[in-house]
């Protein structure tokens, strides 16, 4: 079964200035294992529709099905939840308690695990996200890195079967965003741990399985990562970014090169590169 | 930091010593229950003496510098030195000490101004132990414990004790950002020192408004996230730290009430 199953979502936001069609009928589906990247312009509606897989919004159009289950249905959703882990974008406002190792026990608490389990769960999880050194150190002296980590690992003890990034990497520094995303990947990658990752950065999306777009409320585009930025102009059109590589290897392939198609980063493309002479 | 330096939250000194590792249960209803029995004796100089002994041998037994409890009294040095200045210029028992232009000042007066005083001063250090040996958290955990019996009357016990939580958690978060505000508007040539009172509390405005506007929109990201990890009030949590009584509570609960007994007795029977 797959992890999430959406069909035909809409959503719109009904606020003093009238109304917002924030989602016009988005079709997704996210398998067991996969990492999927999410990316769209500001205001193309991936934090709404982030919001709709852990019942935080509910549909005003379509379903979502989370792991068969359905959002709309009041009674599976604490189920719903404890499925879906969602890590925000400021690491500061995501944290509850005044020690690390407190916070990551804050989700287990909540599910009413038994105590026992909870010390063997926060153990666990902070050996995850390799932050077992800070077990008791106060959140707000770590840096944002560490803060997001201790954020991944407080929903890992959650067992949860998704976890949902939305633009957790969006306010740290660049040592700080390759920890979260090495973090993340290790635990896709290594411990099967499906994960889906909505974010503005081009050189995080490339690392995906598969890459979705998304503008006005619609999926525009869906594939591999190499497939998605071989289209760059459709890309460029929306307002997106495309990585320079990709960009630069379409072009040379377009003016006579024989490069393959699936060229991502600057490291494939030297490579590439040095192996026409 | 410059700010967070100079406020130690809730005073809480770490250590090991015996007092640091009773439960903190044992040292919430035993602060609160060496208040009321400072209460119910009568004021003298004997039964403050035993409860005063007791409290020092407390303070050196948690192995804290006496100076920073005593510290802890600054706060209500005024409360004190306006208590024994009313008693003495208007208690007239005793024998008249002395006449001041039209005061007179009685022995009655002074010694029970100077007992009203001591009677605070214990009080203070008694909470001053307390927040002194025992972590915020921990002292958290023993409030909520101690108020849930009255979650039947409607207090929310749980909701308390979880604000409190939060709140240690966003103080020192409030307090980074107010200093970056603040340091933002110096950059822009605000002045936050000089002028009268109202020119200063009128400066304090632009650093006020966008705390405030930040406060909000983190409350609200935090009650997402919150609910996003399945936080749904008290009912069915489990806990990750067990409080737990241990001998050591015992021992503290028998010295306890040894100590209450023998002002009683000195205050009633004697
Ligand atoms: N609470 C809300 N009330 C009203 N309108 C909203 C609300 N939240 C979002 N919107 C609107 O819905 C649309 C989609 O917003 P959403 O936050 O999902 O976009 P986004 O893709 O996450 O953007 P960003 O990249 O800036 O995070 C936008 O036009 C936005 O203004
Ligand atoms: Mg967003």
């Amino acid at each position: 079964m797959d992890i999430l199953d959406i069909a035909d979502l809409h959503h719109i936001y009904r606020g003093h200035e009238g109304e917002t069609i924030a989602l016009a009928g988005v079709d997704l589906v996210v398998s067991e294992g996969e990492f999927v990247a999410v990316i769209g312009r500001n205001g193309s509606g991936k934090s709404t529709l982030a919001k709709h897989f852990n019942a935080i919004l509910l549909p005003g159009g379509g379903r979502v099905l989370v792991a068969g289950l359905d959002t709309r249905e009041e009674a599976l959703l604490w189920s719903v939840r404890q499925m879906v882990g969602m890590v925000f974008q400021h690491p500061d406002n995501q944290i509850v308690a005044t020690v690390v190792e407190e916070d990551v026990a804050f989700g287990p608490e909540n599910l009413g695990v038994p105590t026992a389990e909870i010390i063997e769960r926060v153990d666990a999880s902070l050996r995850q996200v390799n932050m077992e050194d800070y077990r008791t150190h106060a959140p707000h002296l770590l840096s944002g890195g560490q803060k997001q980590r201790v954020a991944i690992a407080g929903i890992l003890a959650m067992r949860p079967r998704l976890i949902v990034l939305d633009e957790a990497t969006a306010m740290l520094d660049p040592i700080g965003r390759s920890e979260v995303m090495s973090t993340i990947l290790r635990l896709n990658r290594e411990e099967g741990m499906t994960a889906v990752l909505i974010t503005h950065h081009m050189d995080e999306a490339v690392k995906a399985n598969r890459v979705v777009v998304i503008d006005q409320g619609q999926v525009v585009l869906s594939g591999t990562p190499a497939e998605v930025f071989s289209q760059y102009k459709l890309l460029e059109a929306l307002g997106l970014d495309v990585p320079v590589a990709a960009k630069l290897s379409i072009l040379l392939a377009e003016s006579g090169l024989p490069l393959p198609a699936h060229i991502l980063t600057a490291e494939q493309l030297v490579d590439e590169l040095c192996r026409l002479n | 930091m410059s700010m967070m330096q100079q406020i130690t939250l809730g005073q809480y000194l770490p250590g090991k010593s015996v007092v640091h590792r009773l439960d903190p249960r044992t040292k919430l209803l035993m602060a609160f229950g060496f208040i009321m029995v400072l209460f119910i004796i009568t004021a003298g100089w004997v039964e403050y003496g035993i409860l005063g002994l007791a409290a020092l041998l407390i303070i050196y037994t948690a192995k804290l510098p006496l100076g920073m409890v005593l510290r802890g009294l600054r706060p209500i040095l005024i409360i004190l030195s306006l208590t024994i200045v009313l008693h003495i210029f208007s208690t007239r028992t005793g024998t008249l000490l002395f006449r001041l232009w039209f005061l007179e000042v009685y022995s009655g007066g002074v010694n029970q101004g100077f007992l009203l005083a001591a009677r605070l001063v214990l009080l203070v250090l008694s909470t001053s132990v307390l927040t002194l040996t025992t972590s915020p958290i921990a002292l958290t955990d023993a409030i909520e414990f101690v108020l849930k019996p009255f979650k039947r009357i409607g207090l929310p016990a749980h909701e308390l004790a979880m604000m409190m939580t939060i709140a240690l958690r966003f103080i020192p978060t409030l307090i980074e950002e107010a200093e970056r505000i603040m340091k933002a508007q110096l950059a822009r040539g605000a002045d936050f020192e000089s002028g009268g009172l109202i020119k200063r509390a009128k400066s304090l405005l632009p650093l006020l408004v966008p705390l405030f506007i930040s406060a909000f929109r983190r409350a609200d990201e935090l009650a997402m996230a919150m609910e996003a990890r399945c936080y749904r009030g008290g009912d069915g949590r489990t806990k990750f730290k067990v409080l737990r009584y241990t001998k050591l509570d015992f021992y503290a609960w028998t010295c306890f009430v040894a100590v209450s007994a023998l002002a009683f007795y000195v205050s009633y029977a004697l």
